[in-house]
């Protein structure tokens, strides 16, 4: 080892001829003085870690351990946060110290790029909420509802422990990387590592992904919609009024963008509220009463114009609104959580964890960890960590706050999605939950249906179905798949006991629906655009003039493509006779945890190159994980004789029942809904043999990458030439002391050159 | 009584700045700033040193231009 440490030193080392002090300040606290900070324990110090410590010792106990007849929501609020604490002040530190090892007299592409527009230094609380903002969307939300089934404790214990050993790790890695690469893409740094055959694959995988994620996340707003003319009606209204914003900061306020999302959020409640008096009329609720296809085909619809028409008029403003939300009612779940610290009764693991269950088929192993893959482990972050924020980032060591940090917020919002789920009955839930096939849409067949499980505690009765789905203003909540109503119902039960009470709850019923909605079209959007550019780049390869993007045809073609591939899927998903959430989830968790697959094999080969092998473990751990865990499901779907779990096991026994001359099979009453299984299992298959493809061509070329590097003693790097900073900024939300002393001596020379200069005339830009 | 006034409209001040910040408003602000210390200020623009500065709504239009060149992602 000694060997490459001595060449770890070159690499990294004081080789690069960078300065501490440039010019008059330091750019960056000696590492020693740091160093000492961290190793002096003083006695107030310690006593907090040992009492977040302790606090998170205990939590774990009451969850883990206890076993009552309920547990306190309070315990999971606790326990994950001294659990993030502890990662985040230790196992992020040696991330940090030993892997990445940033360098802060280095400049970052914010400041050695600047350019006032996509280069620019941004102060790293702002670009916390930022990149926060970015990475957080409806999947956290969903996934860790449908992973209710098996009980609060597997789902809880992969949200925290995943996040802290893969998905924050992940996110810290590629924004690392990509910062020292000035801001490179994913896609463009797996070419460099992997080579041409690896950066396709990772290229082709990336783009149908895409199309996977976005498909299934329309699929949530469809069956949370579906039948719902209050939802139909105040989610309609959030393209009017990103449209009212658009034309409003175009023509009549540039710039102002806290008012237009004030005035956005306004019109946004007063959709709500509209929505349930026009809900409440007849022609109302005939108006807006809307079934599922049709729902389908307006969000296609809705999908491609959003997609081409200019960004400033519906993309902008809905983004700005979107991330209004986004904040405001995670804080505010937080808050409501927190003083309502609802009792939990749902069993620490279910019945269903080693068997499957009527909402997640096939065992908690490998299930559970593509069921909740946002919150623990999200492939998609890696596309946002290789984004913009790379480009924005001020000081090279605050990536560990961003990137790490931000992923564990995420995944606290995860966590705070299963509280809210499981804090509704266990009967509501598998009642809500489970598919068509099996409750029949009625509240007699759900009642029967859920009963018949055998659940201990579980006594639905249908008064309670139809008394829940009028508190919350909908005709019945029976089969209403996806996640998001689920959610929305636990959330209207936390807040109304809040604000409001029971008569308070179709309103906030909506209000979370609304608020999914609203994250989950901007991603469609984006999720179009982003397709699209990649779709352009690759056929002008072939076709040189789909390179030119602003070529009109081009466009549109491209669109088209790509949302005609989502479109299908929606379609497939909308109609398909087994209920398409539980059918096409695994694929939408597969997809994501492939993604982180392939991201984290990227960073391997990455680490690996800079011949850091002794603490190659840090990447190896969480990809082996996700790359077993992945390809294990995937052969499940493919290979499984279980027709539940198997995607051509259930082609198989339908073919089979058609070929018998039967009109009938399992959940398909018709022949034309046997064919549609038929067709459905078909297309799901085929696309898992295409992930599971894709991404075992992506490792194993990483896995080469890895290995010639070890071979060859490598010790070089990709990374763009060492700039000197010239700035300083304190790397974590509360600078250290020494920090702070720094940081008042750059005040205090901003201040200096400032009244040194000639007074500002007044502003020209006006 | 005053001190926590002060407090409290230090933290809505602070507050306001976060918001502001996530939102991207201060892009603008962020871009003058630049501009004046590369190019030598609004002025020296004007008079041919390097590109002249934008106009607030110049810029605006510039930003949503960009954007729609080079889409960025949202996360699911």
């Amino acid at each position: 080892m000694s060997t490459t440490s001595g060449s770890q030193k070159d690499a990294t080392g004081d080789s690069t001829g960078l300065d501490l002090i440039p010019d008059r300040l330091p750019v960056a606290v000696a590492e020693e003085v740091l160093e000492a900070e961290r190793r002096n324990w003083t006695p107030a110090k310690i006593a907090l870690w040992a009492g977040i410590s302790l606090v998170g010792a205990v939590s774990w106990v009451m969850l883990a351990v206890v076993r009552g007849e309920t547990v306190n929501a309070a315990w999971f609020v606790f326990a994950a946060v001294a659990t993030y604490l502890i990662a985040y002040r230790f196992y992020s530190r040696f991330i940090e110290k030993h892997l990445l090892r940033p360098d802060d007299r280095r400049a970052t592409p914010a400041e050695y790029k600047a350019d006032g527009k996509d280069y620019a230094v941004t102060d790293r609380r702002v670009l916390f909420g930022h990149h926060f903002a970015a990475i957080a969307g409806a999947g956290p939300l969903v996934g860790p509802v449908l992973a209710a089934q098996m009980g609060y404790l597997p789902g809880t214990i992969w949200i925290i422990v995943g996040v802290i050993l893969a998905g924050a790790v992940q996110d810290y890695l590629i924004l690392f990387f990509s910062m020292r690469r000035g801001g490179r893409s994913l896609g463009q740094m797996a070419r460099d590592e992997l080579g041409v055959i690896g950066g396709t694959a990772a290229l082709v995988a990336t783009l149908v992904i895409m199309v996977i994620i976005v498909a299934i996340l329309a699929l949530v707003v469809v069956n949370a919609l579906a039948e719902s003319p209050w939802g139909v009606f105040s989610v309609s209204m959030t393209i009017p009024i990103a449209l009212l914003m658009g034309v409003y900061l175009r023509f009549f306020r540039p710039g102002k963008v806290t008012e237009v999302s004030i005035i956005g959020f306004v019109l946004l409640i007063a959709a709500i509220i509209g929505g349930g008096m026009i809900a409440g009329t007849e022609w109302g609720a005939a108006f807006f009463h809307l079934d599922k296809v049709t729902i389908a085909w307006g969000i296609i619809i809705y999908g491609f114009i959003a997609a081409i028409l200019p960004v400033w008029l519906l993309l902008a403003p809905r983004d700005y609104l979107s991330t209004f939300m986004k904040i405001g009612t995670i804080l505010m779940l937080a808050v409501a959580i927190v003083i309502v610290r609802p009792e939990i009764t749902v069993p620490a693991v279910s019945e269903f964890a080693a068997t499957g269950g009527p909402v997640v088929s096939g065992s908690l192993f490998p299930f559970l960890f593509v069921t909740i893959a946002c919150g623990a482990l999200s492939g998609f972050h890696a596309l946002i960590a290789s984004g913009t924020t790379p480009k924005l980032v001020q000081k090279e060591r605050q990536t560990r706050f961003i990137g790490y940090g931000g992923m564990l917020m995420e995944s606290f919002v995860a966590i705070m999605a299963l509280v809210a789920a499981l804090s509704i009955d266990r009967g509501i839930y598998f009642a809500m939950n489970s598919p068509v096939a099996l409750t029949g849409g009625t509240v007699e067949g759900a009642v029967a249906f859920v009963n018949s499980l055998g659940l201990t505690g579980v006594n639905l009765t249908p008064d309670m179905l139809t008394q829940t789905a009028q508190n919350v203003g909908e005709e019945s909540i029976v089969s209403r798949t996806g996640g998001a109503p689920t959610l929305s119902v636990g959330l209207a039960h936390i807040m109304q006991q809040v604000a409001g009470g029971t008569g308070m709850m179709a309103f906030w019923y909506h209000f979370a629906i609304m608020f999914e909605a609203l994250f989950i079209l901007t991603a469609v959007d984006a999720g179009t655009r982003v397709a699209r550019f990649m779709l352009q780049d690759s056929l002008g390869n072939f076709f040189p003039k789909f390179k030119d993007t602003s070529w009109r045809t081009g466009a549109w073609l491209a669109t088209a493509v790509m949302v005609g591939a989502w479109g299908a899927v929606l379609l497939m998903g909308v109609t398909d006779p087994l209920g398409g959430i539980n059918t096409l989830f695994p694929l939408f968790g597969i997809a994501n945890q492939l993604l982180a697959a392939i991201a984290l094999a990227v960073c391997m080969a990455i680490v690996a190159k800079r011949g850091n092998f002794r603490y190659l473990w840090i990447v190896a751990l969480p990809l082996a994980f996700a790359a077993v865990v992945t390809i294990y499901a995937s052969f499940l779907k493919i290979f499984s004789t279980v027709p539940a779990v198997g995607y051509f096991a259930q082609n198989r026994a339908f073919s089979e029942a058609l070929a018998a001359g039967e009109t009938s099979f399992g959940a398909a009453p018709t022949v034309q809904a046997m064919e549609a299984v038929v067709r459905n299992t078909m297309v799901q298959g085929l696309l898992s043999i295409l992930f599971v493809t894709l991404a075992i061509i992506v490792i194993v070329t990483a896995i080469v990458a890895t290995w010639k590097a070890y071979r060859s003693g490598s010790n070089t790097t990709d990374e763009d030439a060492a700039v000197q900073s010239r700035i300083f900024g304190p790397a974590a939300f509360v600078p250290t002391r020494a920090e702070k002393e720094l940081e008042v001596q750059w005040d205090a020379q901003a201040a200096e050159l400032k009244a040194a200069l000639p007074p500002k005339p007044a502003r020209s830009g006006r | 009584m005053r001190a926590v006034l002060a407090a409290v409209r230090s933290g809505a001040r602070g507050i306001a700045w976060f918001v502001r910040g996530v939102l991207g408003e201060d892009a603008y602000d962020k871009y003058v700033a630049h501009h004046a210390a590369t190019h030598g200020g609004a002025e020296a623009g004007a008079c041919g040193i390097g590109e002249p500065v934008m106009t607030e709504r110049e810029f605006w239009r510039d930003q949503t231009d960009r954007q729609q060149k080079n889409p960025q992602n949202r996360c699911c």
